[in-house]
C-alpha cells in the first residue's frame, strides 16, 4: 500500500475525499481511509491541509543495472512506403530527448516493411542520427504478429533506452504487445515527454498547476517523464518507468514539433536480418483499403473551423464547409455533432478524436466539454462563437463572440479578405 | 460443444459528467455515475449477436475492479451474458496495464477453455487501449484491435473482421481462439431486458482475489509490481480568459475579430 492516512493527524475535513480523482478515499467515521481504487497518484497528499497523508512509494529507482540500454528509438511507421507524419514528429522529439540524456545519445528511426531502406533518407533529414532497417517480404503489410516479433527481437539485441511510437491505430496495436513481451512499461497517448528534471519543471511551471517545489532542477534523474491526459482530459498524469527497460510510450499525433528538414542529411544505417516465418503470423490480411471519403487532415491544418451541437442540425456543416473554404481551413467537429450523426467521426476533435493545434481554431456552437478542450486548447488562437455566454468554451477562447453563428459566420466570410484594410484603418486612426 | 466467449469489461466513471471545480481546480466527482464502459458494451453486444444465432454460445463477462463493479456485471448479465466474474482484491489496486493484464489473463485461464475474447478497445477513464493486446500476448493468442465489422464462419473456427485505420480499413481473417477489441462503429448495444434483469439478480457472481487467481502481488499485480508508476499528477492549467468582443451588429463583431487576428499576425 503506497498512500496511507496518518490516523492521528487526520482532522476529518474531507478535502482529500473531494480532491481524489479516483474516488479512492472513504470516510471511516471522522478519519479518511484509502480504498482499493487508489492509483497512488498523490493528489491527496498535496491537498491535505494538515499533512496527514503520506506515500511510501519508492520514487528513486531501485538499483538495477539499466546502463546496458542506450539511445532513443522511434518506430518510423510507414504505410505503403509513406512515413506517417507522427513518426517524423517523434524523430524530432526523440532527438531532443536523446540530447537531454547525453551528448553521445542518438536517435534512431526503426523502419519495418518490405523494401523500406530508401525511406531512411527522409528520417535523416528530419533529424535521425541513424536507422535500423528491418526488411522481409512477410512484413509488406502490417500484422501484429509479424511486427511484434521482429521489433521485439531487435530491441532485445540492441537494447534501446527509450522506444517511441505514434499513437496511431497501428502504433497502439503494436506497442502494448511489444511491451508485454518484453515485460516493460508502456505509457499510452502521451502529450509531453521530458528527460531532465529541469525541463519537466519548466514545462510544469508554464502549462500546469503542479507544485514543483519538491523537485530538484539539478537532479541527475534521466528517466523518461511521460505526461498524458486521463479522465477525458480532466487530469494529467506524469508516468515513469523506473525499473525496466526500454521505457516505452505511444505519443499522440500532432503534439510534437517536427524539426526543420535538412536536405541531404545522412546517418548510420543498421541492417537487421529478421527471423520470421509465415507460421509466426496468425492473421491473414485480405486487403487494405484506403477510404474513398474525404481525408481530413486535422493535424496538419493551420486553421480549423469546428462545429458543435449549436449548429442545430446536419445542414450547419454546409456553412462550416463554406467557412473553411474561405479561410483555407478544414472542418472539425465536437463529439456531440458526431454522436448526432451530422458529420463523420474522422472530423472529431477532442480526447476521443484528434488532437489539434492549429494557428486558429474556430469553435462554433461548441459548448466546450472538457474532452473537447483536451483536444484543442493548445491551439495558438481560439475563437469561440456561441449563443450561450456561460459556455465553458469562452474560458479558453482568445476571442469570444456571443451571438448567433448563422449571422456571425457569414459576416466573417464576407469580411475575411478585407482584414488587412480593416487593420490598417485602425493603425491610421491610432496614429492620428 | 458449446462456443465459449469471454467478454472483458470495465466499470468507469462517466467522464462526460466530470467537471472541474473552478475554485479548487480539482475534479468534482459527486453525482458522477459509474457506467459500463462504452466500447465494452459494443464488445458484449457482438458476443450476444453470436449467441442470438447460435444458442449454444456461452458468454462470461470478466472484470477487475472494486466490489461495486458487481453492479456493472449485473447489467451485463441483464443484457444477456450467461456468467460473470469479478477480480477484486486490495492487492490488485494500483495495477498499471501490464499488471492488470496479468490479473485478467489469470482470470481467463482459471475459467478454462475459450474460443473467443472480446474486449472494448479502451476505457474512457484511462484511454490506454493497452489491456486487450497485453492480455492477448500473455495468453499467447492473436489479436485484432479497432474492429468495426465482424463475421464468423458457420463452423465458428474462422472469423473475418474489418479493422479500422485512420485512413481506411484492413480486412483480416483470423482463427479462433483470438482477442478482438471493439469500437463504437461495430454495433449498437442492446438494452437490458426485464427478464434479463430478473435472472441477473439471482445469479451468483464469484469474486476472485489474488490468491484465487494465483498471481503474486510482489511480482505480477498491484502497484509495486507494475513497471510504470505515477510520478506526479495534476490538473491542466486553464488557459487565461481572452477578450469578449462586443458590437451592435454581426458585421461589427466580425470586423473586430479580423482586426484582432490581423494584429496578432495569425492571418
Amino acid at each position: 500500500m503506497a498512500v496511507t492516512v496518518i490516523r492521528d493527524k487526520c482532522i476529518g475535513c474531507k478535502i482529500c475525499v473531494k480532491a481524489c480523482p479516483f474516488d479512492a478515499i472513504d470516510m471511516d467515521g471522522k478519519i479518511a481511509v484509502i480504498n482499493e481504487k487508489c492509483t497512488s497518484c498523490k493528489v491527496c497528499i498535496s491537498k491535505c491541509p494538515v499533512e496527514a497523508i503520506e506515500s511510501d512509494a519508492k520514487e528513486v529507482a531501485e538499483v538495477v543495472d539499466l546502463s546496458a540500454y542506450k539511445h532513443v528509438w522511434v518506430f518510423a511507421e510507414q504505410r505503403k512506403g509513406k512515413i506517417m507524419n507522427v513518426a517524423l514528429e517523434l524523430i524530432g522529439e526523440g532527438r531532443r530527448l536523446a540530447r537531454e540524456i547525453g551528448e553521445d545519445t542518438k536517435v534512431y528511426a526503426v523502419l519495418i516493411g518490405d523494401k523500406v531502406e530508401t525511406l531512411s533518407a527522409e528520417c535523416f533529414e528530419y533529424g535521425a542520427d541513424g536507422a535500423y532497417i528491418i526488411e522481409d517480404n512477410l512484413l509488406t503489410n502490417y500484422t501484429t504478429d509479424g511486427y511484434t516479433k521482429v521489433l521485439t527481437d531487435t530491441i532485445r539485441e540492441y537494447k534501446p533506452e527509450i522506444v517511441l511510437f505514434g499513437a496511431t491505430h497501428i502504433g497502439r496495436d503494436l506497442a502494448p504487445r511489444v511491451a508485454a513481451r518484453l515485460n516493460t512499461g508502456l505509457t499510452a497517448d502521451c502529450t509531453r515527454l521530458d528527460v531532465k528534471v529541469s525541463s519537466y519543471i519548466d514545462y510544469a511551471k508554464k502549462s500546469t498547476t503542479l507544485d514543483t517545489s519538491d523537485l530538484d532542477p539539478a537532479s541527475d534523474d534521466k528517466g523518461l517523464k511521460q505526461t498524458r491526459p486521463a479522465f477525458g482530459g480532466n487530469l494529467m498524469a506524469t508516468i515513469v518507468c523506473p525499473r525496466t527497460r526500454p521505457q516505452m510510450a505511444t505519443v499522440r499525433p500532432g503534439v510534437m514539433a517536427r524539426r526543420e528538414r535538412e536536405a541531404g542529411a545522412s546517418g548510420e544505417v543498421v541492417k537487421v536480418n529478421p527471423t520470421l516465418s509465415a507460421d509466426d503470423i496468425r492473421t491473414e490480411v485480405l486487403e487494405v483499403v484506403k477510404s474513398a471519403k474525404e481525408i481530413v487532415s486535422l493535424t496538419d491544418a493551420e486553421i480549423i473551423c469546428s462545429g458543435g451541437r449549436g449548429l442545430g442540425d446536419a445542414s450547419g456543416f454546409e456553412l462550416m464547409k463554406k467557412f473553411a473554404d474561405k479561410v483555407g481551413g478544414v472542418v472539425g467537429s465536437s463529439r456531440a455533432a458526431v454522436d448526432s450523426g451530422w458529420i463523420d467521426q474522422s472530423h472529431q476533435v477532442g480526447q476521443t478524436g484528434t488532437t489539434v493545434k492549429p494557428k486558429i481554431y474556430f469553435a462554433c456552437g461548441i459548448s466546450g466539454a472538457i474532452q473537447h478542450l483536451a483536444g484543442m486548447q493548445t491551439s495558438d488562437i481560439i475563437v469561440a462563437i456561441n449563443k450561450d455566454a456561460d459556455s465553458p468554451i469562452f474560458e479558453v477562447a482568445d476571442y469570444g463572440i456571443v451571438g448567433d453563428l448563422y449571422k456571425v459566420i457569414p459576416q466573417i466570410i464576407e469580411e475575411w479578405d478585407k482584414a488587412e484594410e480593416l487593420y490598417e484603418a485602425t493603425l491610421d486612426r491610432s496614429a492620428e | 460443444m458449446a462456443f465459449k466467449i469471454i467478454v472483458c469489461a470495465k466499470q468507469v466513471p462517466d467522464t462526460n459528467e466530470i467537471k472541474i471545480d473552478p475554485v479548487t481546480k480539482t475534479l468534482v466527482r459527486e453525482g458522477v455515475p459509474s457506467i459500463l464502459n462504452h466500447d465494452d458494451a459494443n464488445a458484449l453486444e457482438e458476443a450476444l449477436k453470436i449467441k442470438d444465432k447460435h444458442p449454444d454460445t456461452h458468454i462470461t463477462v470478466v472484470t477487475m475492479g472494486p466490489p461495486q463493479a458487481k453492479d456493472m456485471l449485473i447489467e451485463c448479465l441483464a443484457m444477456g451474458a450467461d456468467d460473470a466474474v469479478l477480480a477484486s482484491d486490495r492487492a490488485l489496486g494500483g495495477s498499471d496495464t501490464w499488471a492488470t493484464s496479468n490479473a485478467l489473463s489469470a482470470a481467463v485461464e482459471k475459467l478454462g477453455d475459450y474460443d473467443l475474447i472480446f474486449a472494448g478497445r479502451q476505457a474512457i477513464d484511462g484511454d490506454t487501449a493497452q489491456v486487450g493486446p497485453q492480455m492477448a500476448e500473455k495468453l499467447g493468442i492473436p489479436q485484432v484491435t479497432y474492429v468495426t465489422e465482424f463475421s464468423i464462419d458457420d463452423d465458428r473456427k474462422k472469423i473475418t473482421v474489418k479493422r479500422k485505420l485512420e485512413d481506411g480499413y484492413e480486412l483480416i481473417r483470423i482463427k479462433t481462439p483470438c482477442m478482438l477489441t471493439a469500437i463504437k462503429e461495430l454495433n449498437a448495444p442492446r438494452y437490458m431486458s426485464i427478464g434479463g434483469i430478473y435472472d441477473a439478480t439471482s445469479k451468483d457472481i464469484p469474486t476472485w482475489g489474488a490468491a484465487d487467481l494465483g498471481v503474486d502481488p510482489d511480482k505480477e499485480v498491484g502497484l509495486e509490481a507494475s513497471p510504470t508508476n505515477v510520478f506526479r499528477s495534476f490538473t491542466p492549467a486553464p488557459k487565461g480568459k481572452g477578450m469578449m468582443l462586443t458590437g451592435d451588429t454581426e458585421r461589427e463583431l466580425a470586423d473586430k475579430l479580423l482586426i484582432g487576428l490581423k494584429s496578432t499576425h495569425v492571418i
